[in-house]
């Protein structure tokens, strides 16, 4: 098995013009489960399992025959995705986890103990307005907690991408989503023992992105977009956001450099100065581990402020949940290159693919301020505001990439246009790198 | 060794060493009048060391500030470095890191991002200017560039103001002083009234006089303000009353003008160049018809409409005003002129012009450096029979702007790419900016202007249309497909242009370029070829994996693809065996009809060339995404297609409908700009067409009107408020 995907709830697999229920859910702007095969797959490449199975319900009349459908409830089989072997189920196993990457698209409803299925996948997909996921399904919200909430509320494409986290990306109708997957997948390998595919790529890999030296505002309090400088450097501007609605203070995606895939983690200063708390933690810990699971080498771009602070956040386990960045950043073994932007504050400048976890390569641009906190900040504690002249000594000292660089924090301070070119180059040599962890059953991480 | 070599540059030598700068120059003269004569090394030499002195004997200041800021600013350091002169540009907080002020050999910063408190801050300018120790100003245009108090207070501290001076500017600026001293020099002027119009009575009468149509304006006017045309004695009256509120309430002085209103007129304006020894130029005439809002778009060099009488008689009367007032530096008088090639004088312009590259291209002039030298007090170095037409140059100004909006609404943004044509030919680009620029809502949202040259207008054309191809400005709306749309009009190649060509030839305002059948099936031949490229592609990997990929056998490909609201069937297949993973070359059907697509396809460049049936073609590619969503920059003009396979179309039709929002009930910003009043709150019923608030960007007011009757349910804005394109203002019920 080499790469499960999920296309909950399928529906009967015979023409759509002879069969009742199918018009049914044509009326939903939904396809049939074969339909959505032809669109996933290449042209003639699904081969089809268990065609025959029915279901064996016998209660409530359910075994009449015009109940029967052959191949009911699912359709499993194996197929190829631009030439490269996809099986598609419905049900997979935890074993799989961390050996074949597996993702699921949410087609229709899907409750109850069902939508553990998704949730133990890697990557959860879901089609706006038509596809919901929920334990429990508004009538027993209402008559269990008196609660009004409607499907979409409860458990809808944006319910799941913005607020819970629950699901990685949602998109416009059944075809948007399928199209999309075959672009998804040419990203990934297609287990954990296959490198990340490497594409044809047009786009010069020592390519200078001059917009990169003025990206950064000169007062370092003015936010700019992330994104601006990953699309820049990425091949052709190409970037897979994962969970681009849902902790928008961390920015995590897939990319390729030189056609070789990569995984992306990014402060985003435009959303909450970037800093990091319990969500955006946990999003880009999940995201790390995937990415290390199946040899992706990880690129970070670093501009955080530091921890939200706050009762909030502290009552909510922020150490524990920080930690789990920390972890998955620190156990990952693939190639970590790392560049730091603007701020790298205190503990947060840790947790980011540090030198001190293991990075291959930290680079610092020019306007990088590495230092345990702001200059504002720490004059206060350290002066308890007695010394007028202190912040701007500071500020001085520690604003810069120098005080790092000294030290080997940072590998060293680039030019800002030239970071694709490095990358390209580090990725290079790094192709080979190989690192082993004592043996253990697994890690412990900080769940 | 210069002895030794030969005797003048001996001489020269000695005399330099005894700083002799005045015979020096005399036997430079002598040694450039018998250059002819002077032969091989020696020759080398002497050209040598007169050039090191001409370098000397031409020096004219050391520091110079330029006033400034993008395209006008980095031109004037353009010229600045050729001369050996050191510069300062000034900024503003948002500015820090501007290519002028990269450019510049030093740059301070003048104030926050709001003109009036940094460009327009003379204060701090003049503060930059004792620190630097700049010697001279250049003021470009805009800014102060007309401003007499600036020149002033710069001649006070001893400091040289690259342009005319106050008297000039002073009498140059007021429409009526203008007037007189143009009437005085025996220049053609609008008949009309010279004098201060009292009231409404004194208006009609002085109208009646001229006769019909007249037009109003301010004395102080400009920009279109306070203008008003009238085609009878009721709406005199009216366009008095209107003119003297506006001129009042917009530069506080209320006095106003009535002169004959010219219908349908050209733009034309003769560039001046004057020393401060008497001695005036014309350097020819520039055409600058095609306009919007009354402010210019495309300029030519020369113009197709003057027969060289004409150009003379124009000519001869800039000369004459600009001798009138002394004038010296570079200037424009403008004329109107009518189809009968009578001309009118408009205005003097008291400054470097924003399209004075066309004229550069046409004279072989450098403006700038001219203005330096005569403000420096040199004589000019040209004489009337020296200033030559050579070929034709065409200028198109570049704006960040969304053309389909009354021919251009300001657009803000990052610049995420942004490449100069200067591979094609015979292309000069003045431009400000670079990739990773900001246009922001404080400034001109003008780009650049792209300057093609040639050696008649229809090479010049040609030369500009693929400029505009090879143009590539991703991040902000731009105004290119309306430019490309003009330069290739039947009207406007003809010559046959006037200032209301826009409005005329786009009576619905501009909607794009309309496709032909063939032009159609081009796109769409490219978009398919394109999208089977990129397919193909998708299924290249590199390496050896441990599980074969399958490889594809497929040869031909059946997609559908939505352009507007057709949807075109269309077939691709391979042709021959030219099938390289590079070089890919298709037969494409569309609408039973076969067309041969040949290119290249690398996907990663912003310019792509393809062949069809031929015809080679540069197209952008804006965008593309999974679903097939596309944008093709094609012939100057943006399209839409999305490209599915035959299976995917088929079943896109069972895909949800999904519903539009209802933007009758709701009002969003068109642009990026600031809320200059908020006319109504909520639980206020609006009748359709009412005023709901004002947005101001880039120096334009814009009513904001109810699309429909009904009641305010919110306003999500109020006046001082930023607002970005697409916002929401205000909700209706």
């Amino acid at each position: 098995m080499f790469l499960a995907l999920t296309l909950l709830l399928p529906i009967p697999v015979s023409n759509r013009k002879k069969n009742k229920r199918i018009l049914s859910e044509k009326s939903y702007g939904k396809l049939t489960a074969r339909e959505r095969i032809l669109l996933l797959l290449d042209p003639d490449s699904f081969d089809e399992y268990d065609m025959f199975v029915e279901h064996r319900c016998s209660d409530f009349g359910m075994d009449s025959n015009k109940n029967k459908y052959p191949g009911d409830s699912v359709v499993t089989g194996r197929g190829r995705i631009n030439g490269r072997l996809a099986y598609v189920f419905s049900q997979r196993n935890v074993l799989c986890s961390g050996v074949v990457p597996q993702i699921s698209l949410i087609m229709g409803p899907c409750a109850g103990g069902a939508v553990y299925s998704p949730a133990l996948t890697d990557f959860t997909f879901m089609v706006k307005d038509t596809s919901y996921l929920f334990i429990t399904g508004p009538d027993v919200v209402k008559s269990v907690t008196n609660e009004d909430v409607t499907q979409e509320q409860l458990g809808g494409a944006k319910t799941h991408t913005a607020v819970s986290g629950v699901a990685h990306r949602a998109f416009e109708n059944d075809i948007d989503a399928l199209l999309n997957l075959r672009e998804f997948f040419n990203y990934l390998p297609l287990s954990n023992r296959d490198p990340a595919p490497v594409c044809e790529c047009h786009d010069p890999s020592d390519r200078l992105v001059p917009e990169l030296d003025t990206v950064v505002p000169v007062e370092s309090t003015k936010a700019y977009d992330m994104l601006d400088i990953i699309h820049s450097i990425a091949d052709e501007r190409e970037f897979f956001e994962i969970m681009p609605s849902y902790a928008r203070n961390i920015v995590v995606g897939f990319a390729r450099m030189n056609g070789r895939t990569v995984g992306i983690v990014g402060n985003q200063p435009k959303v909450a100065s970037g800093c990091l708390d319990i969500n955006s933690s946990v999003k880009g810990a999940r995201f790390v581990r995937f990415c290390d699971a199946f040899n992706i080498p990880l690129i970070t771009f670093v501009d955080v402020p530091g921890f939200l602070p706050g009762t909030a956040q502290e009552y909510g386990g922020i150490i524990r949940h920080g930690a789990k960045l920390l972890f998955a950043f620190a156990e990952a073994t693939v190639p970590k290159i790392t560049i730091i932007t603007r701020k790298a504050y205190g503990g947060a400048y840790d947790v980011m693919s540090s030198k001190h976890l293991r990075g291959d390569a930290n680079y610092a641009w020019p306007t990088a301020e590495v230092a345990v906190m702001g200059a504002k900040g720490a004059v206060q504690i350290i002066f308890r505001g007695k010394e007028a002249n202190a912040e701007a000594e500071y500020v001085d000292k520690f604003a810069n990439p120098f005080p790092a660089a000294m030290r080997g924090f940072v590998d060293d301070i680039i030019q800002p246009s030239t970071t694709r070119m490095r990358i390209c180059h580090d990725l290079d040599v790094l192709a080979s790198k190989t690192q082993s962890s004592p043996w253990k059953k697994h890690a412990n991480i900080p769940l | 060794c210069g002895e030794l070599v030969c005797p003048e540059a001996a001489s020269l030598l000695g005399l330099l060493h005894g700083k002799q700068w005045g015979r020096c120059l005399k036997v430079l003269v002598k040694v450039e009048e018998e250059k002819m004569h002077v032969s091989g090394g020696r020759k080398a030499c002497v050209l040598f060391i007169s050039r090191f002195l001409l370098f000397f004997s031409l020096q004219t200041f050391e520091k110079l500030l330029i006033a400034n800021r993008g395209e006008i600013a980095c031109r004037v350091i353009k010229t600045c470095k050729k001369m050996g002169i050191k510069t300062v540009a000034i900024h503003s907080d948002v500015d820090a890191n501007a290519v002028h002020v990269k450019m510049a050999d030093e740059a301070v910063c003048v104030g926050p991002a709001p003109t009036g408190k940094s460009y327009l801050n003379m204060d701090a300018i003049m503060e930059v200017i004792k620190k630097t120790r700049a010697q001279a100003v250049h003021p470009g245009y805009g800014f102060l560039s007309e401003n007499k108090e600036f020149a002033r207070r710069l001649a006070s501290e001893g400091v040289t103001f690259i342009g005319p001076d106050t008297h000039a500017i002073q009498a140059m600026g007021d429409k009526i002083e203008s007037k007189l001293l143009a009437k005085n020099a025996k220049v053609n002027t609008i008949p009309g009234f010279d004098g201060v119009v009292k009231d409404a009575d004194e208006a009609v009468r002085i109208a009646r006089e001229i006769g019909y149509p007249v037009m109003i304006k301010a004395s102080a006017g400009g920009g279109g303000k306070g203008m008003r045309i009238a085609w009878d004695d009721e709406e005199t009256r009216e366009g008095f009353r209107f003119s003297s509120q506006e001129a009042a309430s917009s530069f506080g002085d209320d006095r106003l003008l009535i002169e004959k209103f010219i219908d349908n007129p050209r733009h034309i304006e003769i560039q001046v160049l004057a020393d401060k020894h008497g001695n005036a130029l014309w350097l020819n005439e520039r055409e600058c018809s095609i306009q919007r809002r009354n402010q210019k778009v495309v300029e030519e060099a020369p113009s197709t409409f003057l027969d060289p009488e004409t150009r003379r008689a124009m000519g001869e009367q800039a000369v004459a005003l600009a001798k009138a007032v002394k004038y010296s530096s570079a200037g424009t008088v403008e004329f109107l002129v009518d189809s009968s090639k009578n001309f009118y004088f408009l205005e003097m312009n008291t400054r470097l012009q924003v399209e004075h590259p066309v004229t550069e291209c046409i004279t072989g002039l450098d403006l700038v450096q001219e203005m330096i030298r005569v403000a420096k007090g040199y004589p000019l170095r040209h004489k009337q029979a020296d200033i030559p037409i050579n070929g034709w140059a065409v200028e198109c100004r570049v704006y960040a702007e969304d053309p389909y909006k009354s021919f251009g609404l300001p657009s803000i943004g990052k610049l995420s790419q942004y490449q100069e044509p200067l591979h094609v030919p015979s292309v000069r680009v003045d431009s400000g900016i670079q990739q990773g620029s900001d246009i922001s809502i404080y400034y001109d949202p003008m780009i650049s202007k792209l300057i093609t040259y040639g050696s008649n207008r229809a090479e010049a054309l040609k030369r500009m249309e693929e400029a505009l191809d090879n143009y590539v400005i991703r991040g902000v709306a731009h105004n290119i497909s309306l430019l490309r749309e003009v330069i290739v009009h039947p009207r406007f190649v003809q010559g046959d242009i006037s200032t209301k060509f826009l409005p005329e030839v786009y009576p619905d305002g501009f909607k794009g370029h309309k496709l032909t059948d063939l032009e159609r099936r081009e796109l769409l031949a490219t978009a398919a070829s394109l999208y089977v490229a990129e397919q193909l592609r998708s299924q290249r990997f590199l390496g050896t994996p441990r599980i074969p990929i399958a490889k594809s056998k497929r040869s031909s490909w059946e997609l559908s693809v939505r352009l507007g609201d057709g949807n075109y069937p269309i077939a691709v297949s391979k042709d021959g065996s030219s099938f390289s993973p590079c070089l890919v070359s298709q037969q494409v059907e569309v609408d039973g009809m076969k067309l041969n697509v040949t290119s290249e396809w690398n996907l990663a460049s912003p310019l792509l060339s393809v062949t069809v049936d031929g015809t080679q073609r540069t197209i952008q590619r804006l965008s593309r995404n999974a679903s097939g969503d596309t944008r093709i920059q094609f012939l100057g003009t943006v399209y839409k297609l999305q490209i599915l396979t035959k299976v995917a179309a088929e079943l896109s039709k069972y895909m949800p409908e999904k519903a539009a929002e209802d933007t009758s009930s709701i009002l969003r910003s068109p642009m990026p700009g600031a809320v200059v009043a908020v006319s109504v709150k909520p639980g206020d019923t609006v009748s359709e067409g009412q005023e709901i608030c004002v947005i101001e960007a880039m120096k334009m007011q814009n009513s904001m009107i109810a699309a429909k009757t009904g009641k305010v349910k919110a306003v999500h804005c109020k006046a001082g408020d930023t607002v970005g394109e697409g916002d929401l203002l205000v909700e209706l019920e």
